[in-house]
């Protein structure tokens, strides 16, 4: 917040720092220092981190890195197995299925991404306000939590995806909605634990308004479980949109998105079609391993 | 022990109604108008409005909710939209269905899961163990299409083991059935063999780790059983819980791996329910999900507390 009022001379501040018993703001950069040296030094996190880095890549640049049209049919030659003019053969309608998968990345990580996003930051402010006043509105979103998460994510969003009809925006909408509770729960754990801390009975003796103590005190201090959940989440939303799609109730055709892909091929498999399918497929796996390993890496980083 | 359960049952109660208004609001306050999302925007409003009084969705939502709610404590769920068959008609065979392929894949991964939380504990921090971990966090982060597809390319397609589908022959006898339903059951272990690993060697860590143990090592006891002993009847206690959990993300799951291998299941059943826009069923079905999370949680809490008396004892309020 104020780190940028600290004078220039680090060591004074810090003797005051430490007389006062305040914590000093220098043990706050070490601590992140000390955090980055530890997922740098994480394999899984430089693996993970270099999986989803390829396919944002490929999400960005995707029409340009690939030779042949992804969308362009082409029924003579459909289906036709992997060789040197398309190196994971073609799909039912012709298409390359090489360039398809490179493409195909775009409306996946962006849908997940926005889902999450909007999940972490409505399931944060729930999660803080619980967390810090207890009390009956806590009792009751608890119960509410409780009876969303009886039900498995992927069913609440083909519910809600068939009763308001299939698109990008309603697949960000209901998955982040969906996604809230559950992330507010991890924040108010955090915030029970925070709030009984004296900065905070600082904060309010001072008379600070309780938005500011809430989101200028408490936030920054929860932000390590944040970002934890926030990758965690990810990997999820990856899967759960992928199924999505899987299903029909996802990303529309003629999108190349891998979950589509593999759900208007999968019924050709047991016609030894097996290409059209399975470099979609592996390609979903890459990247919810990916978003894994590098939530792997900042749990390891943070819960030290 | 009778106070405990009564007070859970209770919270179970308070948490099914809400997620049957969650339901009912999803299926019937959600699509707007439901007869005009069934019969799609060419049909005549006359139809419409045919279909609304049919399904009771031109009654206030209170009065259809109690209706409806009424009907379900009778057994009675309502007909489905395509067909006007009872719904429950279609309902508990396909659960039936389900449940079997559900049971032969617990029946594979708990044991195997256990056995392999309890190695990655006991060689904490070593190779293996980081093969078992994060190999089995990966495998369970993989959707569970993608493991189907993969399988049925391999077993099926390639090695020609396995049949490619799970609709096995009417009447056929037992082991039959487990050949038809060995591939969508492999899926479901591949994603939850993960999760119970992992309960299972962090609470072998922590027994490993506690006093009691050591104070069994120091006395002399075979380190065999102070294995069974001390560590692994404390270490499974987590382990109960999350299986548990498990069940109800399981039914989801079904719903992807039953449309892979053609298998009539309630998966199946929810997803032409939604496809076809068939709310009546979906509500019907969505709901009996539900309530199976529910139970089977409501299940491993007391047994939890039967297994552990600290829980019941001391934090009975969690």
């Amino acid at each position: 917040m104020s780190a940028g009022a600290t004078p220039p001379s680090a060591l004074p501040v810090e003797d005051v720092a430490v007389a006062l018993g305040g914590p000093p703001r220098d043990d706050a950069r070490l601590a992140r220092k000390e955090r980055l040296r530890v997922l740098l030094h994480s394999k899984s996190f430089i693996a993970g981190a270099i999986i989803v880095g390829f396919w944002i890549v490929c999400a960005i640049f995707g029409r340009s890195l690939v030779l042949q049209d992804p969308f362009a049919s082409n029924p003579i030659d459909s289906l036709q197995a992997p060789s040197a003019d398309n190196w994971f053969g073609t799909d039912r309608l012709g298409r390359d299925v090489f360039s398809r998968v490179i493409v195909g990345s775009r409306d996946i990580l962006v849908i997940a991404f926005s889902a999450t996003v909007l999940g972490t930051v409505l399931g944060t402010a729930l999660g803080l306000v619980t967390g810090y006043f207890r009390g009956f509105v806590d009792d009751a979103l608890s119960r509410i939590i409780e009876a969303i998460l009886a039900l498995p994510v992927v069913l609440v969003a083909i519910m809600a995806l068939v009763a308001l009809g299939p698109s990008n925006l309603t697949i960000i909408i209901v998955v982040g909605l969906v996604f809230a509770p559950i992330i507010a729960r991890t924040v108010r754990a955090a915030v029970l634990s925070e709030r009984e801390l004296e900065y905070v009975s600082a904060a309010r003796l001072r008379n600070e308004r309780t938005p500011y103590i809430l989101f200028a005190e408490i936030l920054p201090n929860v932000m390590g479980p944040v970002i934890v959940e926030f990758t965690v989440r990810l990997g999820y939303a990856v899967f759960i949109v992928a199924t999505l799609s899987f299903l029909g109730v996802g990303v529309q055709p003629p999108s190349p998105d891998w979950g589509l892909q593999v759900f208007e091929h999968y019924g050709l498999i047991s016609g030894g079609y097996w290409w059209p399918v399975l470099f979609p497929a592996a390609a979903i796996a890459s990247l919810v391993i990916g978003v894994n390993l590098i939530a792997d890496g900042l749990t390891q980083a943070f819960e030290r | 022990m009778a106070k405990f359960i009564a007070k859970r049952v209770a919270l179970g109660l308070i948490t099914l109604f809400l997620l049957s208004v969650l339901v009912f609001f999803m299926a019937n306050v959600l699509p707007g108008n439901v007869g005009r999302r069934v019969l799609g925007p060419f049909a005549s409003p006359q139809a419409v409005a045919a279909l609304n009084h049919q399904l009771g969705t031109d009654q206030p939502l209170v009065t259809q909710y109690v209706d409806q709610m009424k009907g379900y404590l009778k057994g009675d769920m309502g007909t489905t939209v395509a067909t006007r068959q009872p719904v429950s008609d279609v309902l508990w065979p396909a659960l039936w269905r389900s449940a079997k392929l559900a049971i032969l894949a617990f029946i594979i991964v708990v044991p195997l899961s256990i056995l392999g939380g309890v190695y990655a504990a006991l060689h904490e921090g070593s190779l293996r163990d980081r093969v078992i971990t994060v190999g089995g966090l990966s495998a369970a982060a993989v959707p569970d299409f993608v493991w189907a597809v993969v399988l049925l390319i391999v077993f099926s397609l390639g090695l020609g083991l396995l049949p490619s589908t799970a609709a096995f022959p009417d009447g056929s006898g037992v082991l039959t059935q487990v050949k038809y339903l060995l591939l969508p059951a492999f899926c479901l272990v591949f994603v939850l063999f993960g999760y119970i690993a992992r309960m299972a060697r962090a609470g072998t860590i922590e027994s490993l780790d506690a006093d009691y143990t050591r104070t069994a090592v120091i006395k002399g006891l075979p380190q065999r059983a102070v294995l069974r002993r001390h560590v692994l009847r404390n270490s499974l206690l987590p382990t109960i819980a999350v299986i548990a959990t498990q069940v109800g993300y399981l039914m989801g799951g079904l719903v992807v791996i039953e449309l892979i291998f053609n298998y009539q299941g309630i998966g199946q059943m929810i997803f032409r329910a939604a496809t076809q826009k068939d709310f009546p069923s979906l509500e019907a079905a969505v709901l009996v999900v539900g309530v199976v999370f529910l139970v089977s949680t409501l299940i491993a809490d007391i047994l939890y507390s039967v297994l552990n008396p600290r829980v019941r004892l001391g934090g009975a309020e969690s």
